[in-house]
């Protein structure tokens, strides 16, 4: 039988029941991997509920830095009997398939191409535990035991993360580590180590971190000067809050008087939520929520208040799959339509696109400068992948001497000194943006009245046509400002002078693409890239697509969203950009964006593979 | 109704402790029907705030959307104002408060604004005792749309159109009883002797303070069918008692008889008397309040004046134990803890 046989390279997928505790025990196998220098990419794959459904937690090992999803299992360690069958089918032909062999594997459910590994946990759970708790818990444990000896991790790295975790708590750290023995001896006494996949120390990772993107803009917030954070719970975005207040009662509370320097509220619903953040922007203070596409539907009309109002709102949507309720605890990229035209009437809103959890440490924090120099809503698209599972990144990064663009504001003595009335909306420096001041100012001068109403520039209700439409188009002036102020795209030329393709790719769809393309490039096919970071493109964007002979634009939704967005903002014809998508609640991998991109430039598919030829052929 | 406002001051004009006059409390013309009893709320308002000594530009005002929601254009010119969207002016005034709770902050709502479109708004900033005067302007139908009854309307009462309302109606004050309101009153746009006072002791209220105060509808809601109009209003009337403000600097030197008349001292030294007319009503209870509202309906009155206040309550900023200093103003420094502290945090997370 064939055996798959890899050091460092393989993908390994974990079949629980959610509720149980495996989340720490799968944890600490992904972190002790890490631990010994190898880069990996661990994701929960989890059901919308809270205790007895399956619930899975993939990590891909890849020495070389690889990511994203790769696609296949190599290694399944089955701990759900629900899900058994399924999991035994997914399972690459030579791969292994670990097993509690307390009871007898159903002989229907066997496959002759892939290797069995049966460990008795429960009956070594019984034997050396007596309560019933500690039975499940310690199972978790003596499986991660049973892979060090299988897969070669080093156990002192695995002892070494007990310690770190139970520090100061001798008697837990004991009975774990004699947990992780019981499984590690099973393991070597009754099967070869290791087995044909493997890892191997290496010095892969450097400096880098292991952090969830939500966590990381939670971060953002507070090293951005967040003070009030209004919120509704909702999956996959409530952590980002968590993590403002867990790391807010570390680093804002005043030591003098204990009090705290940031105000957390749980609103009755997103529109409320999205509301306090407008009423604390405009009063002056940064301002922030996060939310899910269900949220977004229900902030709507506030965000074309803020946007006609001119009212700083910042707010992190994590991406989850729609439409409606859709799949809660699944990922997708499909919000980003409704986010750059949130509500009636004519808006647009500026958008950003981490990829990595870095980016939304930095983006968040420049969200409240873009938002204040602005003067407009700026929306963080993340995802569930991204937000939720921990990815490995480059250290967070703050510059000391960064300070805050606060933007056009009016101070007393700005007013005092001034002769003239002060307009609210008046274009003073020609680059759409007008001055502020915040309520309380000034005795007798810089009041105005904030409304969702057309007005002049002067903040007074008008129906006039022409005032209306001046201050439109100044709205318009506004967003090229914003063009040049948004983060630029990250643009990586294959060779010199650019190659004919060009892949665009945006979020979570990075770690995927970039793999796809060093796959292609050993094939000898040279592609060139260009990753959306901000919203208004950059004239970079119009640029790439105008360069390349043939343009992939990668969707993680059904329609195309970013595509339509190129056609709709870049006065691209639809045929010029091919999309590929997906959809299905997973990350994309590499995988399929490398057969995509194969299938099409082979001529497999039908559609045109040179615009250029094809708009002449029209004309 | 003349458009332009003379600029000329009389110099007597009289002034209050900072040296402004009335008319710096003033807004814009209004644009509402001649005799809407909105506008003499606002009036109320100006008065209130004169008598009070406020710095104008240290009020901000708030409101959603509806013939109600318009008025803070016509009060307090110099005071920022921000006119929302429709039933949503609770979270705009909680978030404005959470960033600087050194101003004081004016709702003016409608009853289509509150008790329809924003009841959830309503109900939860009522719920988190935020730090703000909240007015519903009460005129039991939808003005700017032209009269369709709304939530507030009682049963039977007919508007313009002749139909009589069919539901049951929402009482915003026992409404804001039950959810910990910490100061309810009741009153009507055309009892100003009433109405001032009671704006005054809500401001200087530490809390959620609310005034449902019934307002007719010249145009829509004022015929003889309806219970909002002002002849019925006129006709039913039923006070808890006048109410005195008496600021903090002032000295009290009447004193009142015993069992007939209340004393509550608000948090900022200020005194409230209420010379009850019902010697039932406690004025620390909530069920006295309730009760009473109940009763007086069934006798066909409404109820107005002072119905309820805990003046020794904690507002949404004590409840979370936010700085003293106003979040907006704190800058970096307090905000930013730098990259020290994420070289310990980075080296956690390897």
């Amino acid at each position: 039988m064939k055996r798959i046989e890899a050091v460092n390279d393989f993908v390994i997928k974990f079949a629980n029941v959610n509720g149980t505790g495996s989340a720490s025990a799968n944890n600490m196998f992904a972190k002790s991997l890490f631990r010994m220098g190898l880069p990996i990419s661990p994701k929960n794959i989890f059901p919308s509920n809270i205790q007895g459904l399956p619930t899975w937690y993939e990590v891909r090992v890849n020495e070389k830095g690889y990511l994203g999803r790769r696609g296949g299992v190599d290694m399944m360690v089955c701990m759900n009997p629900q899900s058994m069958a399924k999991d035994i089918q997914e399972v690459e032909a030579g791969g292994y398939f670990f097993y509690d062999s307390s009871k007898p594997l159903d002989l229907r459910m066997m496959r002759s191409d892939i290797h069995f590994i049966g460990v008795p946990l429960k009956d070594l759970c019984q034997r050396e535990y007596s309560d019933a708790r500690q039975q499940q818990l310690f199972r978790n444990i003596i499986y991660v035991g049973a892979l060090s000896a299988l897969l070669d991790i080093e156990f002192d790295v695995l002892t070494g993360l007990v310690s770190d975790q139970f520090r100061g708590k001798e008697k837990l750290i004991t009975s774990n580590v004699r947990a992780l023995e019981i499984g590690y001896h099973y393991a070597a006494e009754h099967y070869q180590c290791p087995l044909g996949i493997r890892v191997e120390r290496r010095d892969a990772v450097g400096d880098q971190i292991l952090i969830d993107g939500n966590t990381a803009a939670s971060l953002g917030a507070i090293y951005g000067g967040a003070t009030v954070a209004a919120w509704y719970p909702i999956t996959p975005s409530t952590s980002v809050v968590d993590g403002f207040d867990k790391y807010c009662k570390r680093l804002r509370i005043d030591p003098g008087s204990g009090s705290k320097n940031y105000a957390i509220v749980q609103a009755e619903d997103e529109l409320a939520a999205i509301g306090m953040v407008i009423g604390a922007s405009w009063n002056g203070a940064r301002a922030f929520t996060a939310t899910s596409g269900p949220g977004i539907s229900l902030m709507s009309e506030f965000l074309g208040l803020a946007y006609f109002a001119e009212i700083p709102t910042v707010l992190i949507d994590v991406q989850r799959a729609g439409p409606s309720t859709g799949m809660p605890t699944r990922t997708q990229q499909s919000d980003v339509l409704a986010c750059a035209y949130a509500s009636h009437g004519d808006t647009k809103h500026v958008l950003l696109f981490p990829a990595t959890p870095r980016e939304c440490f930095e983006m968040t924090a420049e969200a409240f400068d873009l938002a204040e120099t602005l003067q407009t809503p700026v929306i963080m698209l993340t995802d569930l992948d991204l937000g939720m599972n921990d990815t490995m990144s480059p250290p967070l990064v703050w510059d000391d001497k960064r300070e805050y663009q606060r933007g056009k504001v009016f101070n007393e003595e700005q007013l005092e000194a001034m002769s003239e009335r002060f307009g609210r909306y008046l274009d003073v420096d020609g680059d759409g943006i007008p001055y502020r001041t915040y309520p309380g100012t000034h005795p007798t001068k810089g009041a105005f009245f904030t409304r969702g109403t057309s007005r002049d520039e002067y903040a007074v209700y008008t129906e006039d046509g022409e005032a209306y439409e001046k201050n439109m188009q100044r709205l318009l002036k506004k967003w090229d400002t914003a063009k040049n102020l948004v983060p630029m795209p990250e643009i990586i030329e294959a060779k010199k002078g650019g190659a004919n393709v060009g892949v665009i790719h945006f979020g979570t769809s990075r770690d995927a693409t970039l793999e796809a393309v060093d796959a292609l490039a050993t094939e000898g096919i040279v592609v060139d890239t260009l990753r959306i970071r901000g919203f208004p493109f950059h004239k970079s964007v119009d640029a790439f697509i105008e360069q390349h002979d043939t343009v992939f634009v990668i969707d993680q939704n059904r329609d195309a969203q970013m595509r339509t967005l190129l056609v709709n903002e870049c006065l691209v014809s639809p045929r010029d950009l091919i999309s590929i998508l997906n959809y299905n609640g997973t990350p994309i991998s590499a995988r399929k964006i490398h057969d995509e991109i194969i299938a099409v430039l082979r001529g497999d598919n039908v559609r045109p593979l040179h615009k250029k030829k094809m708009a002449k052929e029209s004309v | 109704m003349t458009y332009i406002r003379p600029a000329f001051r009389h110099p007597d004009l009289p002034r209050n402790d900072l040296g402004f006059t009335r008319k710096d409390y003033e807004g814009a013309i209004s644009t509402l029907c001649a005799g809407c009893g909105h506008d003499s709320i606002s009036a109320a308002i100006v008065q209130a705030c004169f008598e009070l000594s406020i710095a104008p530009h240290k009020v901000a005002k708030l409101s959603g959307i509806g013939c109600s929601s318009k008025t803070p254009t016509y009060f307090l010119g110099n005071s920022h104002g921000f006119n929302s969207v429709h039933g949503r002016m609770p979270s705009v005034a909680t978030g404005a408060n959470l960033a600087n709770r050194d101003l004081i902050y004016v709702g003016v709502s409608g009853d289509g604004d509150t008790a329809s479109i924003g009841m959830g708004q309503f109900t939860h900033a009522v719920r988190r005792n935020l730090n703000m005067m909240y007015v519903v302007e009460n005129n039991g139908c939808y003005g700017l749309t032209k009269g369709q009854d709304s939530a507030t309307a009682d049963i039977g009462s007919a508007s313009k159109k002749g139909e009589p309302n069919h539901f049951e109606p929402i009482d915003l004050a026992s409404v804001a009883l039950q959810l910990g309101a910490t100061f309810v009153a009741r009153s009507f746009s055309g009892d100003r002797e009433q109405l001032v006072p009671l704006i005054k002791a809500a401001i200087s209220h530490r809390g959620f303070a609310f005034i449902d105060v019934i307002s007719p509808c010249v145009t829509f809601n004022n015929n003889p069918k309806s219970t909002k109009g002002y002849e019925h209003v006129r006709d039913h009337l039923a006070a808890t008692g006048t109410v005195d403000y008496v600021p903090f600097k002032q000295e009290i030197s009447t004193q009142y008889e015993q069992g007939k008349s209340k004393e509550v001292t608000l948090h900022d030294g200020s005194v409230v008397h209420l010379h009850k007319a019902d010697p039932e009503l406690d004025l620390n209870s909530r069920r006295s309040a309730l009760r009473l509202i109940k009763d007086y309906k069934a006798k066909d009155q409404i109820l107005t004046g002072l119905l309820f206040m805990d003046e020794k309550s904690q507002d949404l900023h004590e409840i979370l134990g936010t700085s003293k200093t106003p979040l907006r103003d704190l800058g970096a420094a307090e905000l930013c803890p730098g990259q020290k502290v994420l070289d310990k945090l980075n080296e956690s997370l390897r």
